[in-house]
């Protein structure tokens, strides 16, 4: 059995801080970590390499500095991993950032399941593994709460998918693609021994020639959305705070609550 | 791509207003010259907007003048929860009438399914012109592969200038394999929709960062334009029974049916309660309650208000409820009319989550706590104390 994780490198939220003023994202000084769905797409991975003596693969694409998380992912167990970086890359939208990621996955090769996570907390699109599914053409399962088995001999897998109001049970022919969430597992703690091997251990950077993709397929160019503005959202009107006895505090919202409950 | 955005140096002055306006913390200054770092940029034209001396320039590539003539209609398509279509897509026939008006066009839902023919009428009702109906036993159940399959080919043959979906499990998973196959833009999780009627672009605005950085995006050079769009933000129009329309059987060739995943069962959770989705209210717990022996109280509160009942991480880590109530960063995002945060302490990664809800009530026992910060009314007090009191009172009121 044979897993490629995707992974991507986001700015750590709980270090981010708001700016009262602007009321903006205070990015400076922020550190990077996986994007937490990640994590559990690395945990799964790795749990099948322990049950099915699976090979594993991680790959992202991102910037140079994006080679942190992949070591990160293999000093939780993975076993290998693949940097997808140029500069052709930068201003990828959905549609082109699914078709790198394509790419590797066939140029890797001979694999059984993709696993991404549900979705990434810059963008949060959650497209981009159904793009991947579809550039390769596979079968997938989108949040995945519980893989029930897998049966290596008939290779198919028998999964569950979280819905808004409960969940399904699939039977998925493999290879397809997973994107999984925060239910399906408890990532691990890398171990002392997964980070010394993960520190010294070569990490490949493959970029668009590598992957025989042209650049009018890339970046700004190959991407079908553009982003004409950011913005900010106008702040949250200042609130009004309600202290004092109980009794008192819960009759003044009762008041207030009439105006938007009818 | 390193040439995408530049700096002119002549122009640059190091007023540094750039720097200030960057959501990616991309630009710093070098000797008085503003320096943009690529591998953090994203291209997004904040600064360039910013600066009083045009001295940014970016490469975005030209408008190809592709012929569009042939693209007509927005399209909508139809979500069904097992027997029952989906809240969402009566809100996107509503939106979507509105975007039709600003192109002259015609609102077509497509409807995928065994026999669901005779809901065609009730989507007209709501604003259809058009219901493309495609009947077939592997239709059933959702299996996004073989949705894809079919809506693809239906979009190569009507080719649709705009096509909407609702920002959902189902919605989300289905739309980004049609936009690939057919080489089309899509944009997730839409709050707002415009038309630039001389363009006739499909402007679509959502957040990113869970709420805290919104953007426009267009999607100039490829037909259909296509979105995903959240649930509970667009009106539903109410339903006209005298509309007609037009209902169209298509049939789809086997070919677009693949049988790579079966469908085995489907398990309602919690049945006769309210899920996050679809709520008006969300009632939500956090670490404050600290045990899970207390969240009958919130539960009884939810029912008093005919709401949902959310939780923090915290409170689903310490297992005192499951994690498909989970709001957040981790959990799901939600933005109901009314949010009651008990005992959260609001955290960022719980923020990202709840923040675009209407009317945020937060009880805490803490003046402090940052909840306070998001919340249009803040009751500083014990929730135990606090939330029997409202649900009494609320009864009451009721009665
Ligand atoms: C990668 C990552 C992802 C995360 N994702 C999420 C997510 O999706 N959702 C999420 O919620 N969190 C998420 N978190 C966790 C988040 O950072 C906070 O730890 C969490 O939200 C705190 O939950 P809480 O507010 O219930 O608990 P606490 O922070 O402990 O707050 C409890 C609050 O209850 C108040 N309180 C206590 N007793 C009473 C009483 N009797 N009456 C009134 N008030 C009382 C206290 O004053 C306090 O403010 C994530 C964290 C990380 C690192
Ligand atoms: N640049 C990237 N490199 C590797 N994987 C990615 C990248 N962007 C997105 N993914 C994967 O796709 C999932 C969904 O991302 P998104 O569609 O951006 O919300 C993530 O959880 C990752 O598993």
């Amino acid at each position: 059995m044979k897993i490629i994780v995707c992974i991507k490198q986001v700015p750590d939220t709980t270090e981010v801080k708001i700016n009262p003023e602007t009321n903006t994202l205070i990015r400076e000084g922020v550190s990077s970590i996986i994007n937490p769905f990640d994590m559990y797409a690395i945990e799964e991975a790795v749990r099948l390499k322990e049950k099915f003596a699976a090979e594993t693969t991680v790959i992202t694409m991102g910037p140079p500095q994006a080679e942190s998380a992949l070591r990160e992912a293999l000093a939780m167990g993975i076993d290998q991993a693949i940097l997808l970086s140029d500069r052709a890359f930068a201003g990828s939208d959905t549609w082109a950032t699914s078709l790198v990621l394509a790419k590797a996955i066939e140029k890797i090769g001979n694999f059984d399941l993709v696993i991404c996570g549900k979705q990434a907390s810059d963008g949060d699109t959650a497209q981009v593994g159904p793009g991947i599914a579809t550039h390769i053409n596979l079968p997938q399962a989108t949040y995945v709460r519980k893989i029930e088995n897998v049966d290596i001999e008939h290779k198919t897998i028998r999964l569950e998918r979280l819905l808004e109001d409960g969940y399904e049970i699939l039977e998925v022919v493999m290879p397809a693609l997973l994107t999984v969430v925060k239910e399906i597992n408890e990532p691990r703690l890398p171990s002392l021994r997964g980070k010394m091997r993960a520190r010294s251990q070569a990490i490949a950077t493959w970029t668009h020639k590598d992957l025989g993709l042209s650049e009018e397929k890339l970046g700004l160019k190959g991407s079908p959305t553009q982003v004409v503005k950011i913005f900010t959202p106008p702040p949250r009107e200042k609130g009004m705070i309600l202290e004092g006895e109980p009794e008192v505090v819960v009759g003044k919202l009762l008041e207030e609550l009439k105006k938007h409950l009818i | 791509m390193s040439d995408a955005i530049k700096i002119i140096v002549d122009k640059c002055v190091g007023c540094g207003l750039c720097l200030k306006v960057c959501p990616f913390s991309a630009i710093t200054l070098a000797h008085k010259k503003a320096v943009i770092d690529v591998a953090k940029c994203n291209l997004c034209g904040a600064c360039k907007d910013s600066c009083k001396f045009s001295a940014i320039t970016i490469f975005k590539p030209q408008i190809v003048k592709a012929d569009f003539s042939s693209y007509k209609d927005v399209w909508v398509f139809v979500e069904r929860e097992r027997d029952k279509i989906a809240g969402v897509s009566f809100e996107l026939l509503g939106k979507a009438r509105e975007l039709a008006k600003d192109l002259h066009c015609k609102v077509v839902a497509v409807l995928l399914g065994k026999n669901v023919k005779e809901k065609a009428q009730m989507l007209i009702q709501k604003g259809a012109d058009k219901v493309i109906v495609v009947e077939r036993n592997e239709l059933d159940n959702f299996i996004s592969e073989n949705y894809a399959g079919v809506i693809s080919h239906l979009v190569g043959k009507y080719k649709p200038e705009i096509f909407l979906a609702g920002a959902t499990t189902c919605g989300r998973s289905l739309v980004s394999r049609i936009a690939v196959t057919i080489y089309a833009g899509l944009t997730a999780d839409c709050t707002g929709l415009d038309i630039d009627k001389e363009k006739r672009l499909l402007i679509q605005t959502r957040p990113a960062f869970g709420g805290n950085i919104m953007a426009q995006i267009i999607t100039p050079n490829h037909r259909p334009q296509m979105a995903t769009v959240r649930h509970k933000v667009m009106k539903e129009a109410e339903a006209d029974t005298k509309r007609k329309g037009e209902v169209i059987e298509e049939v789809v060739d086997g070919a677009v049916i693949n049988a790579r995943v079966t469908f085995i069962d489907f398990i309602q959770e919690e049945t006769g309660k309210v899920n996050l989705a679809d709520a008006d209210i969300i009632v939500s717990g956090g670490r404050g309650l600290a045990d899970a022996k207390n969240f009958p109280i919130l539960q009884e509160l939810a029912q008093t208000l005919g709401a949902a009942v959310g939780a923090s991480r915290s409170a689903v880590d310490s297992g005192w409820i499951n994690y498909s109530h989970q709001v957040g960063q981790t959990g799901r995002t939600v933005a109901p009319k009314i949010y009651i945060a008990c005992g959260i302490s609001g955290q960022i990664q719980h923020l990202v989550g709840m923040q675009s809800s209407k009317i945020i009530i937060a009880i805490n026992k803490d003046p402090d706590a940052p909840i306070f910060k998001v919340a249009n009314y803040g009751i500083v007090g014990d929730l135990f104390k606090v939330i029997p009191l409202l649900t009494k009172s609320l009864k009451a009121v009721r009665k």
